[in-house]
């Protein structure tokens, strides 16, 4: 029986060299890949029943949560604790900041705490950038107003390889609001870099300016491209960053771009099915899909752990090498 | 009667098309001769080497008093706008309270006295407290001072109201200033639309966001024979559009800041606040067209767009930063820069749009070396390098994408009504010459 502390093998963190995760634009493949095989790396250690590594014992892990989140955060706690680090946990409800403080002196409260790596969500592009030119801290960032949420790309990107097999050649489209959607932006950046086609696709009034620069194919018409996709990743539509009416109705939504059991028997027979959540039932995706065979959503939030677990571990010893 | 001579200099004096070496010779503050064989005179500055010209003047600066005088005095910006070589400067009346009534306008009189620094030109509100309802008593606010009337950074939406705004300025042949901007489009946005916005998640302000409003209000010009200006036109088809206005006998003027002729969209990326401005920086090929507009004369005037805020209000989400740099003291070496340096403008042209053209747009008797003028002029040497140092600026606030920039062309002496109001400080002085 394999003892429940265990090392991991610092193959992978010594070739890691940043000190910061701000999102997957900075990224190489090289280093995606990396986070991935790191991943892997912990998930096969649980499969033999290892669940907690003494890596990370001794430093402390900040979670600040300048909004409000569920999962990530739970995540990346939980993801601190499989790696014995200590954690502090900030929300911004109740905190401070209802004083006057501003965000970069109370991260820098935290700080002085003796953290060495702080997991920040804001709701403001920018955000993590910012407090990683204030901090000496480590910053992760746990998803930036409408800008990047890299572990959640990377979360996506694992399913996918593990699902697949690979990235390369293969047709991934992010449907929904791809115009306020941190996912869509890591995501596009990400899975371009491993060499998938990428479609975005959803209202026109959802869809940002010049997005086609950054590699994608764009379109509108969601039933023309189901057939071509190997993996359909439903975003969820960001009622609270939106102002104003981008489409008619929810309802309307749903018939044009909400994946169902008729757009999934259209679909390649192995297509996978991906949403970061939290899902909106009955709006992205109907309950069939959902809880159906192509469904990935509750293996994204297994991998979720793992991809946060591999990013803390590799990003703490950024400069040990 | 004292007797002042600027002597050694390049006079250059865009309102007479005058270009070449002279003395000026100025007696009770007003401008008596100029010409090769003046002098002595019984103080005498040595302009070796500079370009001697008529003061600069901003036809819109924000100065925060009263209200917030943390980021900025009436004191504290005249004496940057003196270091930048502006001798006169017009005051948006964005101040709280607005000032949209006469004492309002005189109070900021007083203020300019007391400070003696350089000239101040109060812009009346359009409307009462800025909010785009009722007109501002813009009568009685002429009687108080003002030159010009303006809602600020706030465009007046209700085209009924414009109309009438200008139907009523006309009354009095003053202009309207106008931010062209539709208020809907342009809500809750960080910056301009486009690639780098969508790369970087910020909200976008569309270009169209901008020249619909500049099409609307060229409309109302046309149809009332009001006086429009247009602050700090950023887009392409906005400067096409005031020149075909122009051709078909508008009374339309325009100015352009020199922040978005020095930086794009692209600045952004930092997440720096410090380019986060009103209007946005545009991208490159927005910049070109308003080169173009300066060159043929679309573009009347250059501003600094003045927006001082301290440093706290700066630092932090760049969504929640307010909009604006601080820009009397670096307008000269910034378009040093983009327009003389790659010869887009000739220097006669450049001093133009700082000196005759925004003089005319706010219909003040400044702006010239004519004999007979009070003598309000800026003695620049235009190759000396230096390095801008935002903790050296006279302004109460830093806020500056141009910190650590280097630079030519520096501001020497500054006389306002034949008085030297400014000269830099000898330590400051480098002699590193380009």
């Amino acid at each position: 029986m394999t003892a429940p502390y265990s090392e991991p093998d610092p193959h992978f963190r010594r070739q890691w060299h940043r000190k910061h995760l701000l999102g997957l634009q900075d990224l190489t493949a090289e280093e995606i890949n990396l986070i991935l095989d790191q991943a892997a790396a912990f998930k096969a250690m649980a499969a033999e029943g290892v669940t907690k590594t003494k890596w990370l014992m001794g430093t402390v892990v900040a979670n600040l949560f300048f909004e409000p989140s569920t999962r990530t955060r739970t995540s990346f706690s939980l993801a601190a604790k499989r790696l014995s680090a200590d954690t502090v946990d900030f929300s911004a409800a109740g905190s401070s900041l209802s004083k006057g403080e501003t965000f970069i002196d109370t991260a820098r409260t935290i700080e002085a705490m003796g953290v060495s790596q702080v997991v920040v969500r804001h709701q403001t592009p920018g955000a993590p950038h910012i407090l990683a030119k204030e901090l000496d801290a480590g910053v992760l960032n746990a998803g930036d107003g409408t800008h990047e949420h890299p572990t959640q790309g990377l979360l996506d990107i694992f399913t996918i390889r593990e699902k697949l097999g690979s990235l390369e050649g293969k047709t991934v489209t992010l449907v929904g609001d791809i115009r306020h959607s941190r996912v869509a932006r890591s995501n596009i950046w990400g899975l371009k870099k491993l060499g998938a086609r990428v479609i975005v696709c959803g209202p026109a009034t959802l869809i940002p300016s010049q997005i086609e620069e950054l590699g994608v194919e764009v379109a509108t018409d969601f039933d023309s491209i189901v057939p071509e996709c190997d993996c359909i990743n439903l975003l969820r539509v960001q009622f609270e960053r939106q102002r104003g009416a981008f489409f008619p109705s929810i309802r309307e939504y749903a018939h044009l771009f909400g994946m169902n059991g008729d757009r999934l028997r259209r679909a390649k027979q192995d297509v996978l099915i991906l949403a970061p959540g939290p899902i909106n039932r009955g709006v992205e995706i109907t309950p069939e899909v959902a809880d159906g065979p192509h469904s990935a959503i509750l293996d994204q939030v297994t991998n979720g752990l793992l991809i946060r677990m591999a990013c803390l571990y590799l990003l703490s010893g950024w400069n040990s090498n | 009667m004292t007797r002042l001579l600027i002597h050694s200099g390049r006079v250059i004096d865009p309102a007479r098309g005058f270009d070449q070496p002279a003395n000026v010779l100025i007696e009770n503050g007003v401008i008596t001769e100029i010409g090769d064989n003046i002098g002595p005179g019984d103080r005498e500055i040595d302009a070796s080497g500079c370009i001697v010209c008529p003061g600069f003047i901003d036809t819109h600066v924000a100065f925060r008093e009263p209200g917030t005088e943390d980021d900025e005095s009436v004191a504290s910006g005249t004496a940057a706008a003196l270091a930048g070589g502006f001798t006169s400067v017009a005051c948006l009346p964005d101040t709280s309270p607005v000032v949209d009534n006469r004492a309002s306008a005189e109070f900021l009189l007083l203020q300019a006295g007391r400070a003696n620094n350089c000239r101040v030109f109060p812009l009346g509100a359009v409307t009462k407290n800025h909010e785009g309802q009722e007109l501002a008593e813009i009568g009685q606010l002429l009687e108080g001072g003002a030159v010009a009337f303006t809602d600020a950074k706030r465009p007046i939406a209700n085209a009924e109201i414009m109309r009438r705004a200008l139907e009523y300025t006309a009354m009095f042949d003053r202009s309207i200033f106008e931010h062209p901007q539709v208020p809907e489009m342009a809500a809750d946005g960080v910056m301009h639309e486009g690639y780098v916005s969508t790369l970087l998640g910020l909200r976008g302000i569309p270009a169209a966001a901008e020249h619909i409003m500049v099409s609307r209000d060229l409309s109302l010009a046309a149809l009332t024979r009001g006086r429009l200006h247009l602050m700090s036109v950023s887009v392409r088809r906005s400067i096409q559009q005031i020149r075909d206005a122009k051709e078909n006998q508008i009374q339309v003027t325009c100015d352009v800041t020199p922040h978005h002729l020095a930086l794009t969209d692209v600045s952004l990326t930092e997440f720096d606040a410090n380019y986060k401005v009103d209007p946005p920086l545009r991208s490159r090929e927005h910049i070109a067209e308003l080169i173009v507009g300066l060159k043929d004369g679309t573009v009347d005037a250059i501003s600094s767009d003045h927006q001082p805020y301290t440093e706290e209000s700066k630092t932090g989400e760049v969504d929640l930063a307010p909009a604006g740099i601080v820009g009397l003291e670096t307008v000269l070496p910034i378009c040093i820069r983009t327009l003389i340096e790659p010869n887009h403008l000739t220097w006669m042209e450049l001093i133009a749009k700082l000196t005759v053209g925004p003089a005319k747009i706010l219909q003040i008797d400044h702006g010239t070396l004519a004999v007979g003028a009070a003598a309000d002029v800026t003695v620049f040497d235009p190759n000396e390098q230096w390095t801008i140092d935002p903790q050296a600026f006279h302004s109460h606030s830093r806020n500056t994408p141009f910190g650590g920039w280097e630079v030519r062309g520096r501001v020497k002496h500054v006389l306002v009504g034949g008085e030297v109001r400014f000269q830099l400080d000898p330590t400051q002085q480098e002699t590193t010459h380009v």
